[in-house]
């Protein structure tokens, strides 16, 4: 059953339309890439879908009932505002401790429940952000470059725990990325916007596509270096 | 009857804004607000001038200049001007045209320095309804819809994802805002509303680690602050809601010290078993 249907979106910020005809349609418990440049469109568009942006046309239309979780691609939390990860975690709605346990557990931050935000690393902050948006036990997971300021292992160790957290909730998962060959190998499917969608559909036909390649600038010997980096390290492929 | 007597009346007023103003304040000072509640209690003054032009309650003018402005700003916010701007021209603005209205009104002698620093020792039985009135109503604003002003604060896209409509907080916010300006009017005076609000929940950041808790630290310093100003102006015959803000603003000092304190003695004491290690 159909989870989420975009069709026909056009949104404009600021006199500009950021988005163009957007036709996207996601399936239950998929994990979907949307990769692009910078100012591409990427974060506008996770935005519409959680509805903080009223499109100008074109229509989203969510199965009923489905619940979201998001992790946003910034967040700042200000110094003047105390706030501990357990509270974090009951906002908007108090959710019983060991809900909370769990979700800390499934997306790797155990040992801070009592933190300050404030004390956390970028990284742990992530992870609390994620366990928060797992929280509501949600349909959808949407993460805006939840790895941004990772390092490769990390990166790798967040992706594995997006994809185990997708086999124990069946949520789907929408995310953007920059970490292309990661994303190529943790992905369902990958979409490419530059505004509009400009090509779109499993990782290898997407890296092969001439409209990707002609997007991130790659000749035609980077793109078989990443098609080969995703099929030569066995070991960080994610187990099923 | 206990009311009869003007400090009770004095104290029970203080304690409904104090009581008020600590949430209040606690949501302007994360939100980045404190000159936006500025600009609302200074737009009060013509508020108080439209209402004794028109012959109607000081707090139904009050509440609709300070609500009237707020709206304006909103809507003008993000229009080509900066929020500090605006609310700077809407501020002083409104406050001169509220001083010029006054000279209009003939008849009425009107002590403006009450308006302008406030009279708690004045408060009628009458105000006292009022101000608990207002204070109760944005307590219980505050309560209904803490969970949502707080993710809201926090970020907007993350509310909105919860399924809350940020815009509809912030306004709630705006409102019970300008109740509380209208309301502490009486006690500390259109020059000091402010204060009131900000210096508490200031004082209260460093001595918190959740928001409900700087919510209760701050009541307590306002409350502190309200009763204790009020003993001090009158022993010393000093002006009352200048003695309160006073009184606040050395509890802020207080805290800071008190915090620094603490910090640099967890720090001591976390290098001493290295040492000996
Ligand atoms: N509030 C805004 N007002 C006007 N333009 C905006 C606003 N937010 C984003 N934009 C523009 O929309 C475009 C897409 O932004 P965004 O979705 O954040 O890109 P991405 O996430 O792909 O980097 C950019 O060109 C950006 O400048
Ligand atoms: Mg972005």
């Amino acid at each position: 059953m159909r989870l989420l249907s975009i069709a026909e979106l056009d949104l404009a910020l600021g006199g500009h339309l950021v988005l163009e005809d957007i036709h996207l349609d996601l399936e239950r418990g998929e994990i979907v890439t949307i990769v692009g440049p910078n100012g591409s469109g990427k974060t506008t568009l996770l935005k519409s879908i959680i509805g903080a942006l009223v499109p100008q046309r074109g229509c989203i239309d969510k199965s009923p009932g489905m619940v979201i979780g998001y992790v946003p691609q910034r967040l700042h939390l200000d110094a003047t505002l105390p706030m501990t990860v357990s509270r974090l975690m009951r906002l908007p709605r108090r959710r019983p401790r060991h809900e909370i346990d769990t979700a800390l557990e499934r997306a790797g931050v155990t040992q801070q429940a009592s933190s300050q935000i404030s004390d956390l690393s970028g990284g742990q902050f992530q992870r609390v952000l994620l366990a928060r948006a797992l929280l509501s036990s949600p349909d959808l997971l949407i993460l805006d470059e939840a790895t941004q300021g990772l390092d490769q292992q990390g990166m790798a160790d967040f992706y594995r725990q997006i994809e185990r957290v997708r086999q124990e909730l069946g949520c789907a998962v929408l995310m953007v990325s920059h970490e292309l060959h990661v994303v190529m190998r943790a992905s369902d499917r990958v979409v490419c916007l530059n505004r509009s969608i400009c090509c779109a559909g499993t990782p290898e036909r997407v890296a092969a596509s001439p409209e990707y390649r002609a997007m991130f600038g790659l000749d035609d010997e980077d793109a078989l270096a990443l098609y080969r980096h995703r099929h030569a390290r066995p070991s960080l492929e994610i187990a099923p | 009857m206990i009311l009869d007597d003007f400090l009770v009346r004095a104290t029970l007023a203080g304690l409904g804004v104090a009581l008020a103003a600590a949430p209040l304040g606690c949501l302007v000072v994360w939100r980045r607000m404190a000159f936006f509640g500025d600009a609302t209690a200074h737009a009060a003054i013509l508020g108080v001038a439209l209402a004794l032009l028109l012959s109607t309650s000081i707090f139904a003018g009050v509440l609709v200049v300070s609500l009237l402005m707020a709206t304006i700003v909103s809507l003008l916010s993000g229009k080509g001007y900066a929020m500090d701007t605006l609310l700077g021209v809407m501020a002083h603005s409104s406050l001169a045209l509220g001083l010029v209205a006054v000279s209009f009104v003939s008849g009425v002698r009107i002590d403006l320095m009450a308006y302008l620093f406030g009279d708690i020792l004045a408060v009628g039985k009458a105000d006292l309804a009022v101000i608990w009135g207002g204070a109760a109503l944005v307590m219980a604003l505050m309560g209904w819809r803490w969970s949502r002003l707080l993710t809201a604060t926090l970020n907007a896209e993350l509310a909105h994802a919860s399924g809350i409509d940020p815009q509809r907080e912030q306004l709630i916010l705006t409102l019970s805002l300008a109740i509380v300006v209208a309301v502490a009017l009486k006690v500390v005076g259109v020059l000091l509303i402010a204060a009131l609000l900000i210096i508490p929940a200031a004082a209260a950041r460093t001595l918190s680690r959740t928001p409900e808790s700087m919510v209760v630290v701050a009541a307590m310093i306002g409350v502190a602050a309200a009763v204790g100003g009020l003993q001090t102006a009158y022993w010393f015959d000093t002006p009352t809601g200048p003695t309160i803000v006073s009184l606040a603003a050395a509890l802020f000092a207080l805290a800071s010290v008190l915090a620094y304190v603490w910090r640099t003695a967890l720090r001591i004491m976390a290098a001493r078993p290295e040492r000996s290690a």
